[in-house]
This record gives C-alpha cells, structure tokens and sequence, in this order.
C-alpha cells in the first residue's frame, strides 16, 4: 500500500469531501495561497477557488461564529484553527453557541462544521502555542472529539466528521504533519466511537491518544523484550467514547496506563482511568495510572519542555513497576 | 409618516403584529407576578414597530437572529401563540420542546434561528448566515437583531469586517433602547453607533424605531438592495423598553425617572401612534381595531390556558438532542 503524510491525508479527506459535496468549504486564517503555515492545505484554493477556500481576517472568535451560522442554514463549513491554544478565543462561539443550538432548539437546528485544530508540545513554541486542549472540548456536552494517531485514522476521521451532523473538533498533532503511514488510495471513512487495538498484549494495556499512540507502541515494543505484553489501543474519538473496547481490553490484562498530551490533572486520562475503575474494579490487579502532561505551562527551553510530556521511557518505567505489583503513588 | 406597505392590509396586517407582541408580553408579565412562570423574562413592550416594521419586510425564506429579548422577533417572524407559551411554560410542546425557554424561544421554520442569551452571541451566526447565502447563490437576507449593550461587544467587529469585505447580504440591526441593563447607553458608549459601521464601509442609518412605517420603508429598501448583492447594512433603531431589563426589575428610578417612563408611554408609544394613523387616514375605524384587540387579547388567553394544561417534558428527553443523529 501507498505511505503518506499525516498533512497529505488531511488534505486528500478535505479535497474528496469538498468534490462529493458542493455544500463543503474551507476558512480560515492562511487557508487559500498560504495553505496554513504548515502546508497542509496546499493546492486546494487552486482546484476549489477563493470562494469555497475563504483566507479570513485574524479573528477567531468572528469567523468561528461564521461558520457556526452557515452551517445552521445549510452549509458544511470546515474551519481551520491555525493552533489549539486559540481555543480559548473561540469557546463562546464553539461552547455556547454551536454545542448547544440542537439542544436550545429542541431538536430542530443542526450544526454541522468542523473545526480543526493541533495539539502537542516539544516543537519549542512556548506557552501559547503548543497545548493540548482536548479535554475542554470535550467537556462540553454536544460537542465531538476526533484524535488522529496517524495519516491512516487523520483521513478517515476527517472524512466522517464533515459527515457528522454535528460540530467536530478535530486535534491533529502539529508534530506529525510529515509522518507517513499506510493510506488505501480507495475511499473510506473510519467510524466515530470506535476504538482501535493497535497491538495485541496480555499484560497491561496501553490507552493512548494522538501522537501519544506512537509513545505507548515504542513502549509496548521496548517491554516486549523483557517478557511484558502490551497491548496498546486508540480510542480514535474522545466523544464519542468507545468504552466497551477499552474495559474488554482492560478485564483481558488487569492493568491499564492512560496516556494523553493534555494536562493530567481534571483531563482526558482521569475521565478515562474513572470509568474504567468504576466499571472495572473487581477485574484491576493494580491502580489505574494517569499519564498526561505536567500541570505547568509548556516552557520553551528544550532542557525543560521536553519533562513535561509523557515519553516512551516514562511509560515502560511505570508499566514494568504495574507488571511487578508495586503500588504507584504517583501524582 | 412615510409611505411604505400600500395597502390596508398590509397595514392592518402589521397592527395586528404589534398588538399581538404587546398581548403576548402582558400574558407573559402575569404569568411571572403569579408565579406560574419558571425563571424570568425580557419584556420587549414598547419596541413593538422594530421587530414588525423590520419582520414585514422579510420573507420566509429570509432569516432573523434574536436576542434575550426575543418574543417580539419570534412573533414578528410568524410564530403562533400556543407554541410560545408552551415554550415560556418549558412544556413538551414549545417551540423548542421545553427546552430553549424565553431565552431561546424560536419558531425555526419561519427563519428565526434563534434567540441568543449571549449579549451580542448571534452577529456571528447571522453573519454565517449571510456568508452561507452569498456561496450558495441564493437570494436571501440576514437580519441580527441585538441591543446598544452589544455594540460592546468585540465580536460585532470582527464579523463587520467579513460581512463587508465580502459584501454579504446581513442587515444589522441595533435596537437603542438607551439602556445597557441597568446603565445608560450614553454611559458604555464612546462616540457614534453608526460611524462605528461606517468605519468599515457599511452604509448606517438611523431611524425612529417608534414609527412602523419609517422602520418598515427602511427595512424594505435595504432588504432589496441586500438581495441585489448591496450589503451590509447597518441601522440603528431608536426605541425603548417600557419594563426593566427584566420582568424582576421593578424599582429601577436609580438608572431611570419614571417621568422619562411617561413621557416615551404616553407620547411616543409605536400602537398608539399607528393606531391614530390608520384612523385618520381612514384606513381602519377605532371600533375595528378594537374589536382586533379584543380578539388578539381572546387568543392570547386561551393559548396560556392550553399551555398551563398542557403536559412537560416526559424525563428521557433530558438527554436527548444533545447531538443530531
């Protein structure tokens, strides 16, 4: 099969949409000529034309609103959030507004766009553009939360979304634009609330989100060699959750480590390690372990950001001490 | 008063709203002082003529963003009664289900997308709207209704600036009705309203929000012209609430006399002042428009009584609508 890039995956899911269906389009800031800062959007205004790829002002909040309001009469905007950090400039637009018109409505306006945004840290961009804003979004009931771990899940992922009925956000690690991975030239589309086991394990199982996939499988591949099986699996989408996969996998092995770029504390991993201990608990030989980022700002020196985040190294270090029965304390 | 609609019906047509809008925020008023209401509500008693002068110039087709203050727009837009006080009652037959509230209350199928209980939460959805009208190639307009209070906001800014760059078919509409909440317009604004649209090239108008007629005249000029693709537009409506910011709002002589209460009551009132006209021009006889009143007034009681009988909710539509399928 053919490998592409995580950026070209995204691009080809966009292109399709946008040629199946005429109500799709594309805004944002950058988007046309530009092709976002990181060229993930290259060569689209040149086969859709300035009308469907819209370059906007540097407004967030304003073209967020936009795109809410266009999708509730009929349109299928995709928006594109140059970073995740500028979340926060858009959350009355996405929180107040398009999260809850079905709901305000009773059932009678939809809102079905897509915002795409990044994630992830270590690319020495500091505190304000290198967060991991998911569990935010994800939250905030009406919302959809879609989590690419690869150029494969990035293309099918996107192409449900501008199907779904509903506002997506969609958080593409920022670092992974250029890694390549086995992507079918045939059509398909990966369904919401279907998790993924990347690989098989009996020991402990490796929840992981995003680029945090690729952590966890450099983990499971590391303990592999010492005796200890892993299994690793994607949730894919954080809403909606695919719990049943994840407590099957987790009553296999007994020992579950959740790993997700956000910050640890009120995140991803405690919503997740929660449920599992709720509804596992008499299957569990040892706590479940939360690994997401440290509950600092993300520092720009390499020397510092690089402790912040969850590493391979981290997770064989707590999956062996899981494995040997040690009870782990750690905040 | 400025010619506008030319004939009887049409201005019989636009009474009848105005009185309807009056009707139903009297009903709405009794319902919270006996407590049969749950929460509170915005009256929109006194700025009846902007919500029909502008509503009449519209088609369904055409589509409106409302405000906190919505119940004048949603029955300017051709919602009916019983719907809304369902909706006002959170019963299972609202407009939204029980599920929006005074705050939220919308007849969607007339083109109303809502009441926005964000000061200035909508611009961006009209706007959107608008945007969504221009790229399908289809000929309708986009109304935003907000208050001089959200002129405060930032967002306004932002999608002025899209709308006229991009020349979209939105029609901004600022109902001044001097009050922030409980602080004087004059107090939160610096400068002019409308050169703050005329900053970005959007034509600005101001007009007497307590004259029908002007409002409409207006309304149907500009509606056209954004149909034609001559958009934005930006008109700041000159108006005032007769109640406080909220049915709650009782003693309010800290932010307002009750001799200005008065004065805008008794001496510029939108029905009163409609009314005189339609009989002196010979359009309508006083017995007529009663009779009209006395009618509006008979099914504005009998759709309260519908809704006070009607049922809730039942509990497993808690959870749903939450997403579309």
């Amino acid at each position: 099969m053919r490998e592409i890039t995580l950026s070209r995956a995204v691009n080809e899911a966009i292109a399709e949409e946008m040629r199946r269906d005429p109500r799709v389009f594309l805004m944002g800031e950058d988007v046309a000529e530009a092709g976002t800062p990181f060229k993930v959007l290259s060569g689209l205004v040149e086969e859709f034309g300035p009308e469907r790829v819209l370059d906007t002002p540097i407004s967030e909040p304003g073209f967020v609103g936009l795109a809410v309001g266009a999708a509730m009469t009929g349109a299928r905007p995709v928006v594109d959030l140059m970073f995740g950090d500028f979340l926060y400039l858009v959350m009355d637009q996405l929180c107040n507004q398009a999260a809850k018109q079905h709901y305000m409505s009773g059932g009678k306006l939809t809102v079905p766009m897509v915002l795409r945004t990044n994630l992830g840290a270590t690319r020495r961009s500091a505190a304000q553009h290198s967060q991991s804003l998911q569990a935010l979004v994800a939250h905030i009931p009406g919302l959809k939360v879609a989590m690419p771990s690869s150029a494969y899940e990035a293309k099918g992922l996107m192409k449900t979304a501008i199907r779904d009925e509903n506002p997506v956000v969609i958080f593409e690690d920022k670092l992974m634009y250029q890694d390549k991975a086995p992507v079918p030239e045939a059509e398909y589309l990966i369904p919401f609330g279907a998790a993924h086991i990347k690989r098989p394990g009996r020991d402990v199982t490796l929840i992981a989100t995003s680029s945090m996939v690729q952590v966890a499988e450099a983990a499971a591949g590391t303990l592999a060699h010492e005796g200890i099986e892993a299994e690793v699996v994607d949730p894919r989408t954080l809403v909606p959750l695919d719990e049943a996969t994840l407590l099957e996998s987790v009553k296999r092995t007994s020992r579950a480590i959740v790993i997700d770029e956000g910050h640890q504390s009120y995140g991803v991993t405690a919503e997740i390690a929660s449920r599992l201990t709720e509804k596992a608990f008499y299957h569990l030989d040892a706590p479940v372990v939360r690994m997401g980022a440290m509950d600092v700002p993300v520092p720009f020196s390499p020397a510092l950001e690089d402790l912040t985040v969850p590493t391979p190294g981290g997770v064989v270090e707590t999956a062996r001490r899981l494995c040997a029965g040690e009870l782990i304390h750690a905040a | 008063m400025t010619d506008a609609r030319t004939n009887s019906e049409d201005y019989l047509r636009m009474y009848r709203q105005m009185v309807r809008i009056r009707t139903f925020e009297d009903n709405a008023n009794q319902l919270y002082l006996s407590a049969k209401m749950p929460g509170l509500t915005h009256m929109y008693s006194g700025e009846e003529a902007v919500a029909v002068g502008i509503c009449e110039a519209l088609t369904d087709s055409d589509r409106i963003t409302s405000t906190h203050r919505g119940h004048g727009h949603c029955v300017a837009k051709g919602a009916e009664f019983r719907e809304m006080f369902c909706e006002l009652l959170g019963k299972a037959e609202g407009y939204c289900r029980g599920k929006g509230g005074s705050m939220h209350i919308a007849d969607q199928s007339h083109g109303n997308l809502g009441a926005n209980a964000i000061v200035g939460g909508s611009m961006g959805i009209a706007t959107g709207s608008a945007l969504r009208a221009k790229l399908a190639g289809s000929d309708d307009v986009t109304v935003c209704f907000f208050g001089d209070g959200a002129t405060a906001q930032g967002l306004w800014y932002e999608v002025m600036n899209m709308a006229a760059l991009w020349k979209l078919p939105v029609i901004y509409a600022c109902e001044n009705n001097g009050y922030s909440e409980y602080t004087k317009t004059e107090e939160i604004a610096a400068g002019s309203i409308t050169a703050r649209a005329e900053a970005f090239g959007i034509e600005a108008h101001r007009v007497d929000g307590q004259d029908v007629l002007a409002v409409n005249a207006l309304a149907r000029d500009l509606v056209a012209r954004a149909r034609r693709g001559e958009g934005p537009f930006f008109v700041e409506l000159e108006t005032y609430r007769y109640h406080g910011h909220h049915v709650g709002d009782i003693n309010r002589e800290y932010y307002r006399s009750k001799e200005e209460e008065r004065d805008w009551k008794e001496n510029r009132d939108p029905i009163l002042r409609f009314r005189g006209w339609l009989v002196a021009e010979g359009i309508a006889a006083e017995a007529e428009l009663e009779a009209m009143t006395a009618e509006i007034a008979e099914d504005a009681a009998a759709a309260v009584a519908y809704a006070e009988a009607a049922a809730y909710p039942p509990a497993h539509e808690v959870d749903m609508h939450v997403f579309a399928d």
